[in-house]
């Protein structure tokens, strides 16, 4: 079927903010290219359950696409329509499973060596969406905070090493109190501006405050949700059909009421973004480490919001072939040491996904080794590349970078 | 029959043995080569690139799969078939062009690689070559296992868990397996004794290399791939077990290359080449995640590098143009005698 041949009644099993979407903007729908339109659609059939920041994206992007004439279109999709498509791909119903439509589509450009004509089509259309449909300026500035090394004692690695160009290196933090510390800005920033999913905090382990209007994200919470989901895994493994395709179809397709996510009071969209972080993670399931890094990844991505704190807590260690070989045992240890390499690493990456949101340059970002006298800052009014000796604790460096 | 295969390996004239070292299962040069990755492969920086012609862009253009890359540069083609079916690559591997080129008899040529899917990639299924002319192929975690399961009966089937792509999705095995019953007859090790030195081995890629050290004594083949992939723990998203990983590949390639100069049927005749399949995604492009994955295609996940060692390899001489990784098979033609019909790519005549 092609995106001319689209119909409303094809959306019936799409949730209902989602199938409305869809509906109302069916004609412009039937003009896009069935690559980009299938992405869309992706999109769509989550709508219901998508952050504000998420829904606002897709309505300006379909704002912006209805306002362009039929050849505007024709020359933005350019790219997208030049990838030759089988016609079994056009025959799958990616209209109702857009997922599986993607996965099959990119085993598809791969084996046809389109990938790169793929990369390149939507690296375009990205760039020519986000100039058209600027995201919106945060109410604050952003405020991103990384806790590492719990449970370290000490460590002679070196460090923030990436993110050192950047900011200030402090050296003699007073670690009395820190958490608490980070914990308490967090708060008051979500205190002062109340706006659901502008505020989060995200735990290795089982969160140590719960402040109003925070949204919180927690490897320890959500071990009952991962229990069942390995077990679901399994069984989508030892039924022997299909392979690593339709375990992930089938992982992107899972509900949260499926995994025991049910009962009055919760938080449909958190519950559907905890889920996501699970089955479309990899290595969230097993290291808290991995879990964290996604998770602020995935909520910097698609909630945006102005104040994040993550806190990086031991994962399990990886017991060595020899190891496994003599113990069938369970019980796994923490890794504190690798841990701390773990999460030094995934702090940059935390910093790099803040940048990529709008007015990044006036972000704030800052980095403790938890308990430690170490401390990275970067902020628009402080120096990068430098590093300072002066004495101080985290809610002075807090002070100075808001 | 077997025990005379190091006299059958004697015939092919000196300085014509061929080890290729695959460093997977993907490496970032930021990780390896570049200054800041220099600390992590202190054997291949001190010991073996002062002795190598190294080459430092390698790019792969084609799919970014481990099986499906790895089989790439065995058949000097892009493959494209699916990375995690368990088919045999579309075109005539390096074992089949050696073997039936130079009348080579089945034990001189081996592939020792970690994973299930790997187990087709001994041969092709080319009707002018196949299995018959294809290279014997060991898995030695699959054997581990199955050695694991003779033993006690128990369930050791985590010890599979090899395929970091997909990390719960473990494949039957299909195709023709090394059997354990061969254990003995080729690699001339005990079950038990196979056993009890797995239970010394901190990971697969040194069981792999246990294993490769076993044929280098006992057969001496002539071509001997080994694809070594502990380090695609990084798929896991825990920076430190890639870094390990790394750490850990850069000391085997060490060891490989010192069996090479020790063993009498290697010693001086010896050309290896060390090369990762492929990298992993820029930690700046917003569509990956930095070293976890290698979705992107972006310049770094597909640039790299090659390693060359040998008796008649120029020493400490770096090669910066750009190369492809299809060019590995027509190099090893050129080394070895044969003509890889069907590969593309081109003979790098700096290492000829």
């Amino acid at each position: 079927m092609l995106p001319s041949q689209l119909r409303t009644d094809q959306f019936r099993e799409y949730p209902p903010a989602g199938r409305q979407l869809a509906v109302s903007n069916l004609s412009l729908l039937r003009q896009l290219t069935l690559i980009y339109l299938a992405s869309l659609l992706r999109e769509m059939i989550r709508y219901d359950w998508k952050f504000p920041a998420e829904r606002g994206q897709i309505d300006r992007q379909l704002a912006w696409l209805a306002s362009l004439d039929p050849q505007e279109l024709h020359s933005l999709f350019a790219g997208f329509a030049q990838i030759r498509l089988d016609r079994k791909l056009e025959d799958t119903d990616w209209v109702k499973m857009p997922d599986d439509f993607s996965e099959r589509l990119t085993a598809y450009l791969w084996s046809t060596h389109q990938i790169d004509a793929l990369r390149s089509a939507a690296t375009e259309f990205t760039e020519r969406a986000s100039r058209a449909t600027p995201a919106p300026s945060p109410a604050q500035a952003r405020l991103g905070i990384v806790v590492i090394g719990r449970s370290v004692e000490q460590s002679s690695f070196p460090l923030f090493r990436k993110l050192r160009p950047y900011g200030v290196h402090f050296t003699r933090v007073d670690p009395t109190d820190g958490l608490e510390m980070l914990l308490h800005a967090v708060a008051a920033r979500a205190s002062a501006r109340p706006i659901p999913y502008d505020h989060w905090y995200i735990e290795g382990s089982t969160p140590v405050a719960a402040p109003p209007h925070v949204s919180i994200s927690s490897y320890d919470q959500l071990q009952p949700v991962r229990s069942r989901l390995l077990d679901r895994m399994q069984q989508v493994i030892d039924s022997g059909s299909g392979g690593p395709e339709l375990l992930e179809v089938t992982m992107a397709t899972i509900d949260p009421q499926q995994l025991g996510m049910k009962g009055e009071g919760r938080d449909g969209v958190l519950d559907h973004f905890d889920v996501s972080l699970l089955t479309q993670g990899q290595g969230t399931q097993i290291f808290s480490t991995t879990f964290v890094m996604w998770a602020a990844r995935e909520a910097l991505r698609r909630a945006e919001p102005v104040t994040l704190m993550a806190r990086f807590t031991p994962r399990q260690r990886l017991r060595p072939m020899n190891e496994l070989m003599q113990s069938r045992s369970h019980d796994v240890e923490p890794d504190p040491q690798g841990s701390l390499l773990d999460a030094d690493m995934a702090a940059y990456y935390i910093w790099l996904d803040q940048q990529r949101l709008a007015d990044s340059a006036q972000a704030s970002f800052l980095v403790w080794f938890e308990g430690h006298n170490e401390a990275l800052a970067i902020a628009p009014g402080l120096p990068r590349g430098t590093e300072s000796a002066s004495p101080g604790n985290l809610q002075q460096i807090l002070e100075w970078i808001s | 029959m077997l025990s005379f295969a190091p006299l059958q390996a004697l015939a092919v004239p000196r300085g014509q043995k061929v080890i290729v070292v695959t460093f997977g299962g993907g490496a970032r040069d930021e990780e390896t080569f570049a200054p800041e990755g220099q600390e992590n492969i202190p054997c291949l920086m001190n010991e073996l690139i002062p002795r190598s012609t190294f080459f430092t862009q390698v790019v792969n253009r084609g799919i970014l799969g481990h099986y499906v890359a790895t089989a790439s540069l065995a058949t000097g083609v892009y493959e494209s078939f699916d990375n995690f079916a368990m088919v045999p690559p579309s075109n005539p591997t390096v074992f089949e062009y050696y073997r039936k080129g130079l009348h080579r008899p089945a034990t001189d040529a081996w592939v020792v690689a970690p994973s299930n899917g790997f187990n087709r990639m001994g041969a092709s299924d080319s009707k002018l070559y196949g299995p018959s002319q294809g290279a014997g192929v060991i898995l030695p975690k699959h054997l581990l296992a199955a050695a694991l399961k003779q033993e006690d009966a128990g369930g050791y089937t985590h010890l599979l868990r090899d395929n970091y792509e997909t990390p719960f999705y473990t494949p039957q095995i299909s195709g023709n397996p090394f059997q354990l019953a061969q254990l003995e007859q080729v690699l001339r090790v005990s079950v038990v004794d196979f056993v009890a030195h797995a239970r010394n081995l901190a990971s697969p890629d040194e069981l792999s290399v246990f294993v490769v050290k076993q044929l280098m004594k006992q057969l001496a083949p002539s071509l001997l791939w080994v694809t070594l992939h502990d380090m695609d723990i990084a798929h896991s998203g825990a920076y430190s077990l890639y870094m390990e990983g790394i750490r850990r590949t850069d000391r085997l390639c060490g060891e490989l290359w010192k069996t090479a100069e020790a063993e009498p049927e290697y010693a001086g005749r010896t050309t290896m080449f060390i090369l990762p399949d492929f990298g992993r995604d820029a930690d700046g492009d917003p569509g990956g995640n930095g070293f976890q994955h290698h979705r992107t295609g972006d310049a770094l996940s597909r640039t790299t590098w090659m390693m060359v060692l040998g008796p008649h390899v120029r020493e400490n001489v770096s090669v910066n143009r750009p190369v492809q990784s299809l060019d590995l098979v027509p190099t090893l033609g050129g080394l070895l005698g044969f003509t890889p019909t069907m590969a593309r790519g081109q003979a790098l005549t700096e290492v000829l």
